[in-house]
């Protein structure tokens, strides 16, 4: 999809303005993060499972080149095939090309966020292959030809009544006059709809929530089983996966399933996880004949060894989204492009430029509560900070902003100017709100008053009393 | 094409890679991959026999699988049977072709039918065993092979799966373990795909609402058979 995170402020001030989005994300507010905790409490090694999860990571970056080499000879030994793709533009070529290959004209796919990055379906489409979406929230917004809004909740933002209607308009087949009241309704019609699909699909095409070097597996998880009957029933079997989905060995892939589930949506694991390790063996019943892994960088590998080389830990479990003040206010849809919240605003600037996403590092309030939830303990605070540090040196953000930030640092840094300068304004506000102890409207701040008043200040500065509470107690 | 990307990609990336790690780091890898070295191992997951069994009973049963213990294989068409007749499912079954389910005296019971095979679009009822049970959290681990289709555990609207007890562990680094001890020297030990099931399929995409069944089986049926050899 084209990118819209340039216009991330009028996105968001329509996100403000959905009423059906509000309900939504007030729901989500209520939900994922209290199963997290409940599941939390029930897990007492989970701070040392967190610090372990971590320590694979940084491992595994360290030594990524070793790893990817070791996972490409054990895939081929495996009689698979692992294919690296540098951008996005040559992993669609590939898939194209290995789609062709077999022929194919339905293509079932299981959640992958990476085939949203490349955008796989489109692409796809205009070579006459179907991509058939087989999650039901991602099939719902296939329908739809809309972008996910949250990464393992990608219909998030829409009601039961706005999904029947999508049903009604899509699977013209069906009795207009249907009752489909029920989720349960919904779910048995994308059921009957995703059967004779999984069952005919030529190829199938899977992400990878991890990749395996020690046995070339791919690790999938899900909660429906889409991702199994899409791996096991057709011919093809393509993962795509980004480079930093690798770990070393099965022990370390334990490791980091311990911390997913329960980071994302309170489990202790999904229903369903599935290693996959290459195409069917001698004998085998059933499963692929061939099996591909589309391994794209996309920019990642610039990441490394740079300030946002923690960023490439992230296991896509959406705790930062769904603890985000930000994303809990204007969704997901608003960040513009597919991925979102914290880890949304620090990874797209890195994959689509930082011109293109500016507002994004400043869409954030710093008040570190994704951090603090992180499974990987990434520092995404401190990352947006670097961003915004970024746009300043690289002069990219407006004259005035950067000439307040600029006289602002100069004061802030020297206490002899600040102390008295802060005091003034502090007085001379004070006197100018008399006993309103509020403003209306005030010079140069009226991106602030035009929404709420700004308090008035009560006439002291807290290094004064600070001083003055001092002088008391040095008196008593 | 993907050759002149491998080259590059793996350039960029050992570049940066050797700045961080510094000369040895390519042998700590490499012993490290050798290790299979486990990280902290939650205290839930070492128990004796009986608590993996009674820990994995509560969980499975948490996450809507329902639980029977019995004596024999001789006692697993009895329990099938009545479990389906309580939920009004067809006793309809399609079983793997695994040479110790053989060995369930389904004609006893003249409700059941049974075929063996893959799991297909009219099926009932899949029937698996599993090669583990994990007790940390309710899981089944099936690994497919000749005897053992992945299809039938999840194509089917219901899935029964008939384990022997002793196949209990507690926790994923153990099944791994035991998925190593069984495999043929020198070859990968890893089959095709290894699955680990943990209750019926859900979903809960539609405003948060947790549905069950949801592309795989919503009913699941886990019978655990005290003796190994019938």
């Amino acid at each position: 999809m084209e990118p819209t995170s340039a216009r991330f402020k009028n996105n968001a001030r329509e996100a403000l303005d959905t009423p059906t989005l509000q309900a939504a994300l007030t729901k989500l507010a209520d939900g994922f993060p209290g199963r997290r905790r409940d599941a939390i409490a029930r897990m007492p090694e989970f701070e040392r499972l967190r610090d372990a999860a971590r320590a694979i990571k940084e491992h595994t970056l360290d030594h990524l080149d070793v790893y990817l080499e070791t996972f490409e000879a054990r895939v081929n030994a495996n009689g698979g095939e692992v294919h690296w793709c540098a951008d996005a533009d040559e992993a669609r070529r590939t898939i194209l090309d290995i789609c062709r290959r077999a022929g194919a004209r339905t293509v079932t796919k299981s959640k992958s966020m990476i085939s949203e990055e490349i955008a796989i379906n489109d692409y796809l489409e205009r070579h006459g292959i179907r991509p058939v979406e087989t999650d039901l929230g991602e099939y719902i917004i296939q329908l739809r030809r809309e972008p996910p809004s949250h990464i393992i909740a990608p219909a998030i933002h829409l009601s039961a009544a706005q999904v029947a209607d999508t049903f009604r308009a899509s699977h013209t087949r069906r009795p207009k006059d249907r009752p489909l009241d029920e989720p349960t309704a919904l779910l048995d019609e994308a059921r009957a709809e995703l059967r004779e699909d999984f069952l005919t699909a030529d190829v199938g095409i899977t992400g990878a929530n991890m990749l395996v070097a020690e046995t070339g597996s791919n690790v999938l998880v899900t909660n429906e089983g889409n991702a199994d009957l899409t791996h096991t029933l057709p011919r093809v079997h393509i993962v795509v996966a980004s480079i930093e989905k690798i770990v070393p060995t099965l022990e370390d892939a334990s490791i980091v399933l311990r911390v997913l589930a329960r980071s994302a949506t309170g489990q202790d694991v999904t229903v369903y996880t599935s290693f996959c390790t290459g195409p069917r063996r001698t004998g085998d019943p059933d499963g692929p004949r061939e099996y591909h892994v589309v391994l794209l960088d996309n920019g990642r590998s610039k990441l490394l060894n740079t300030e946002f080389h923690d960023m490439l830990r992230c296991i896509r479990c959406s705790a930062c989204l769904n603890h985000c003040p930000v994303y809990r206010a204007v969704g997901g849809h608003a960040y513009g492009w597919v991925y979102s919240g914290p880890m949304g605003a620090v990874l797209i600037p890195a994959l689509i430029g930082l011109e293109e996403a500016a507002h994004l590092p400043n869409a954030s309030t710093l008040c570190g509560r994704c951090e603090s939830v992180c499974p990987m303990r990434i520092p995404l605070p401190r990352m947006l900070r670097a961003w915004r540090e970024r746009q300043h040196r690289e002069k990219k953000i407006s004259w005035s902003a950067r000439f307040g930030l600029t006289a602002w640092s100069f004061v802030a840094a020297r206490p002899r100017f600040y102390r008295p300068l802060t005091a003034l304004a502090i007085r001379a506000l004070g006197n100018m709100a008399r006993n309103r102890g509020r403003f209306r409207r005030l010079p140069l701040l009226g991106g602030w008053t035009r929404v709420r008043d700004f308090p008035a200040p009560e006439g002291e500065t807290f290094m004064t009393l600070w001083r003055d509470a001092a002088e008391r107690r040095g008196q008593s | 094409m993907s050759r002149a990307s491998r080259q590059f990609m793996l350039a960029t990336i050992r570049r940066a890679c050797t700045q961080r790690r510094g000369e040895t780091g390519v042998r700590a890898a490499a012993a490290r991959l050798g290790r299979h070295e486990a990280g902290p191992v939650p205290a839930r997951g070492r128990l004796d026999r009986e608590g993996q069994i009674a820990l994995f009973t509560a969980e499975a049963t948490r996450v809507e699988a329902t639980v029977k213990r019995v004596a024999s294989l001789k006692d697993v068409p009895g329990a099938v049977a009545a479990y389906l007749a309580g939920q009004n499912i067809e006793a309809r079954l399609k079983m793997a072709p695994d040479p110790w389910l053989r060995n369930i005296p389904w004609s006893k019971s003249s409700v059941i039918s049974v075929t063996e095979g893959v799991g297909e679009r009219n099926d009932a009822v899949g029937v698996t065993t599993a090669a583990v049970m994990v007790a940390e959290t309710g899981t089944l681990v099936l690994a497919s092979g000749p005897e053992s289709p992945t299809s039938l555990a999840l194509v089917p609207p219901v899935h029964v799966a008939v384990v022997p007890v002793g196949r209990m562990v507690g926790s994923y680094e153990e099944a791994w373990a035991r998925l190593r001890e069984r495999a043929p020297a020198g070859g990968p030990f890893m089959p095709r795909a290894v699955n680990w099931i943990t209750g019926p399929s859900r979903t809960a995409d539609i405003e948060q609402t947790l549905l069950l069944g949801a592309h795989g089986p919503q009913r699941q049926l886990i019978i655990l058979v005290d003796e190994e050899k019938a």
